[in-house]
């Protein structure tokens, strides 16, 4: 029997391959690699960077871009903390954090839809902006004293999984948005009408699909991503800090990108974020099992990395089309 | 006295010129007026200009010095995006370019030897974002976001993640050097600009610049090379950004590969938009690049003045953005004039009414 794969998930299993590749290198190499805690901090560490590279997934679907994510995180972390600090119970808190970053993505979005104005330079004004509210809310960082977050998600909700080994409540947090996104994207009206404005604007709207309502939603859901990234970072540093997070949007395009979703729009897969994510993890594990190599090294890998993909998508497109036309 | 002679005139009359002839410099020259008269009533101090060693000082030529930069790069990038392009890779070549440049020098090789090897590295760089947006047909977003997340690994490669400091004097004049009582980036710029305006819009590269913006496959059936074309202006991007790396370098008299030129490429993107090249490519305006590079210079001098805090002062540069894009765009003149027109159906309608 012959393995017959569709054109349309060799991007999908190339990053799977290479992330396999990846984790089996590491554990040839290192022997403590292949432990549960390694795999568990893999999630962990990456969360907040996975929770907003499954928003920019949603955004780059619909052919636009968003920059504003690492600002965002810095903003709503700083936020966070400032409000809890000054006394505000963690949930109301949260739920203002979020509530903010949905309206600011929703901003954007209306700033993009109905003035027509291009989203690199609109999502370029917001991380300017995000960035410069972070440090008029609190000029430094700010570590958070509230026993919620000091001891309730540290210890109560994370859960115990072998001796001494946790999995943290942010890596639970980045596993649920995950699936609610996997849901969103490929099981809802609103997800393939991301799609079908990625692919073709003026198709989706001659289809009568609700273009304004898709892509203001697809901006706010990227600002709720960004939003809940931020509270997972305050989870995790179990701090805020304005000055975070600079440069994160690039990684989480890269991570949509490695993950195999065309920058063109409308050709992509929630799956691949996360597995992109991980594969970024896992180089940043592998430099610091490594401990020689610097860090100005992961850089230069991501960037190989994402060439590599860009060059097989095109492979793949060039040939898809030469089929379709014979 | 004599700065506000000189200058009022000079704005009044390029205003005047760009608005006859219909040039998009002219909101632009309005936004950077409307910011001069701001400082010139509110900001003591900012029109003060000092003769000393027969060299001008002053908060003036200080925004036409920090200035400069972003100037060189919003040359080349306006180029680049006037083929419908865009080049995210400047900062990181700046920063390449700057350790090349320091490497050299220090190895005892003679400056102007560093330069051209600098030069040169920022042209390969450039070369290979116009291979990958020409010849692999690569969105040139995320072509040029490759170099520019390597690149500053790259540079910090070349320094072993040190900062180089060197002590050459001709390396160190381009930087900090004066000419004629300007500084001498300002009249690097100069000759950039003159280099490339000549080169593009007394030769007809400008004209089939624009038409690659304009429609690519139309351009290939007149005759042209997209291809060509696109990755010449990425070169060219990439040798503005070097010079724009050397006059960093120079100027702290030292290859800082993490922090030198960061967040540049944005000022330079922001520049050329506000200086009315739209985004879609298609047309490009030299001289409104560099305006709006001025105005962003401006701008964040005015803040430093005012004692706002470099960390707070994205914020009003992100609403002034938003504003100017918001002027330009076609899309809400056309929404004001048919609000316009309501109200005055509206009142019409009264009129006749009663």
């Amino acid at each position: 029997m012959k393995l017959k794969v569709q054109a349309k998930y060799i991007p999908l299993l190339a990053t799977a391959l290479v992330m396999a590749a990846l984790y089996i290198a590491g554990g040839a190499a290192y022997p403590r690699f292949f432990s549960l805690s390694v795999l568990v901090n893999l999630l962990g560490d990456n969360a907040f960077l996975g929770i907003a590279a499954l928003g920019a997934t949603f955004v780059i679907l619909s052919k636009g871009i968003d920059l504003s994510v690492g600002a965002v995180i810095a903003c709503i972390s700083i936020l966070v903390a400032t409000l809890v600090e000054r006394g505000m119970p963690p949930g109301a808190a949260i739920s203002v954090a979020l509530l903010a970053g949905t309206a600011f993505g929703g901003a954007m979005g209306c700033l993009i839809h109905y003035f027509v104005l291009p989203p690199f330079l609109v999502t370029l004004a917001g991380m300017f902006f995000a960035r410069g509210i972070g440090f008029v809310i609190h000029p430094q960082s700010l570590g958070i004293q509230h026993e919620f977050f000091r001891d309730t998600v540290v210890r109560a909700w994370a859960i115990p999984l072998a001796d001494r080994v946790f999995f943290p409540f942010y890596a639970t947090c980045y596993l649920l948005l995950f699936l609610l996104a996997l849901v969103l994207a490929h099981h809802t009206r609103f997800g393939r009408a991301v799609y079908a404005l990625g692919g073709n604007e003026q198709s989706a709207q001659l289809m009568g699909l609700p273009v304004a309502r898709t892509r203001i939603g697809v901006y706010a859901l990227a600002g709720f991503c960004s939003a809940a990234a931020g509270v997972v970072y305050v989870f995790y540093m179990q701090s805020g800090n304005p000055a975070a997070c600079v440069g994160l949007e690039l990684d989480a395009i890269a991570a949509v990108v490695i993950g195999g979703t065309l920058l063109s729009g409308g050709v992509g897969y929630v799956g691949g974020t996360f597995m992109g994510v991980l594969i970024l993890g896992l180089i940043q594990t592998l430099i610091t099992f490594h401990g020689d190599l610097n860090t100005w090294w992961t850089r230069i890998v991501v960037g190989v990395l994402v060439l590599t993909f860009l060059l097989l998508q095109n492979v793949i497109t060039a040939m898809v089309r030469r089929r379709s036309r014979q | 006295m004599i700065v506000d002679l000189m200058l009022w005139p000079s704005l009044v009359a390029l205003a005047w010129w760009s608005r006859r002839n219909g040039n998009p410099v002219f909101y632009a020259l309005i936004a950077l007026g409307l910011l001069l008269v701001f400082n010139r009533c509110f900001t003591p101090g900012f029109f003060e200009v000092d003769v000393r060693d027969g060299r001008l000082y002053g908060v003036l030529i200080d925004v036409l010095n920090h200035g400069s930069r972003v100037m060189a790069l919003a040359l080349g990038m306006t180029l680049v995006i006037a083929t419908g392009g865009v080049d995210l890779s400047v900062g990181a070549v700046m920063a390449i370019a700057g350790a090349v440049a320091a490497l050299m020098v220090n190895m005892g090789v003679p400056w102007p030897g560093a330069v051209a090897a600098a030069l040169g590295v920022a042209m390969l760089c450039g070369a290979w974002n116009g291979l990958l947006v020409a010849g692999f047909r690569v969105q040139p977003i995320v072509a040029t976001l490759i170099l520019m997340v390597a690149g500053r690994g790259i540079a910090q490669l070349l320094t072993g993640g040190q900062i180089i400091t060197f002590t050459d004097p001709g390396m160190a004049f381009i930087g900090n050097g004066h000419l004629l009582g300007f500084p001498f980036p300002v009249w690097i710029v100069l000759a950039l600009l003159g280099l490339v305006a000549l080169s593009t819009r007394r030769t007809a590269a400008g004209m089939f610049i624009e038409a690659v913006g304009n429609n690519e496959r139309a351009a290939y059936f007149a005759g042209l090379n997209p291809r060509v074309i696109k990755a010449a202006t990425y070169v060219l991007a990439g040798f503005c950004a070097g010079v724009a790396g050397l006059m960093a370098a120079s100027n702290i008299r030292a290859a800082d590969s993490n922090h030198v030129g960061l967040y540049l490429e944005l000022d330079a993107i922001l520049a050329v938009v506000v200086g009315g090249t739209s985004l879609m490519g298609g047309r490009y305006f030299l001289a409104g690049s560099l305006v709006g590079a001025l105005l962003i210079q401006t701008l964040t001098t005015t803040m430093f003045m005012r004692d706002v805090s470099a960390d707070v002062a994205p914020v009003p540069k992100a609403l002034f953005i938003i504003a100017v894009c918001l002027i330009q765009s076609p899309s809400l003149r056309a929404r004001c004039r048919s609000w316009s027109q309501q109200i005055r159906l509206f009142g019409a309608g009264r009129e006749k009414a009663s």
